[in-house]
């Protein structure tokens, strides 16, 4: 059977490799998206390893709920992007300063 | 090592090379597609662990919403002329860095997974439900959580139309409904009944 650590050094590799993604592309707002989508896939993992190994649903209900948050988030956040490249022509995220932050 | 094992190791590289892929890559379109196969992998990973309907969901909710939406977001945007210059900015070490610090230090906190859960637990019986088990808890202890949920997923709804229905333009004719027109649409407005005559079979 599978043993508890494996699935948490995945969870582990998935959430740096989501958190490098975050760090290393500056040009696109949809890769800064997809990255976020990468780590809360790891952290949702932790969450279903432990609810397996300690026989409780209630991870899974989180997951759950995160899984509804996250749906709602990218939707929102795509919408918002539509209408930023309809005023600005651009997703770049270096050329998106009209903040001026 | 054994069958189950193996699955694990096998999708877990799978999930693990292709979010590599999303991350490195420059064809966004790529990305998305890459990313989707991180998702069925992840799934299957969660079958493993017994948690059925949360693995469904992922393939159904996410790859088959959520990745569509990027997919139509990433055609909809011309994206090519940016996209396809550098991608990899100056900060690139950092990010392997960053990778390389949190994974190592994850890895060292976890090593004592096996110590704390020495035997995994036994395999569930053939007629356990997870759906079931799922839904016990989540229509009666987290019911009201639940309704958050679903309250929130409509305020996503109306968010995203009122940010799509905005006008492209400063000043253009904002896009609205006229509800006097649509109550005052009559049948004969909008069906046209066809009289098709019946064809005999043989």
């Amino acid at each position: 059977m599978l043993s508890l650590t494996p699935i948490l050094g995945f969870a582990a590799a998935l959430f740096g490799i989501g958190m490098a993604g975050i760090v290393i592309n500056r040009k696109n707002i949809i890769t800064l998206l997809m990255s976020i989508e990468l780590m809360l896939l790891a952290v949702n993992t932790n969450f279903i390893a432990f609810s397996h190994f300690y026989q409780q649903m209630i991870g899974q209900v989180f997951v759950f709920f995160i899984l509804t948050v996250a749906a709602a988030e990218a939707a929102i956040g795509l919408s918002i992007m539509v209408v930023l490249y309809r005023q600005a022509r651009t997703i770049s995220v270096e050329k998106l300063d009209g903040l001026k932050g | 090592m054994n069958f189950i094992n193996l699955l694990f190791y096998v999708f877990s590289a799978t999930a693990i090379l292709s979010a590599l892929m999303v991350v490195t890559l420059r064809n966004t379109v790529n990305c998305v597609l890459f990313l989707v196969l991180t998702f069925f992998a992840t799934a299957a990973n969660w079958l493993l662990l017994e948690s059925e309907f949360l693995a469904l969901v992922l393939v159904l909710v996410y790859v088959g919403a959520v990745m569509t939406l990027f997919l139509f977001v990433v055609m909809m945007l011309n994206l090519r002329r940016e996209a396809q210059r550098e991608r990899l900015t100056q900060f690139w070490p950092i990010g392997l860095l960053a990778i390389v610090c949190v994974t190592a230090l994850v890895l060292l906190a976890v090593r004592h997974g096996n110590v704390i859960f020495p035997i995994p637990p036994v395999a569930q019986a053939l007629d356990y439900s997870n759906v079931t088990a799922l839904g016990n808890v989540l229509y009666t202890t987290y019911v009201w959580p639940f309704e958050v949920a679903a309250v929130l997923l409509l305020t996503a709804i109306v968010a995203a139309i009122a940010l799509g229905h905005r006008p492209i333009k400063q000043g253009a004719q904002q896009r609205r409904q006229d509800p006097a027109a649509q109550i005052a649409v009559r049948r004969n407005d909008r069906v046209r009944l066809v009289n098709l005559p019946s064809v005999k079979k043989g």
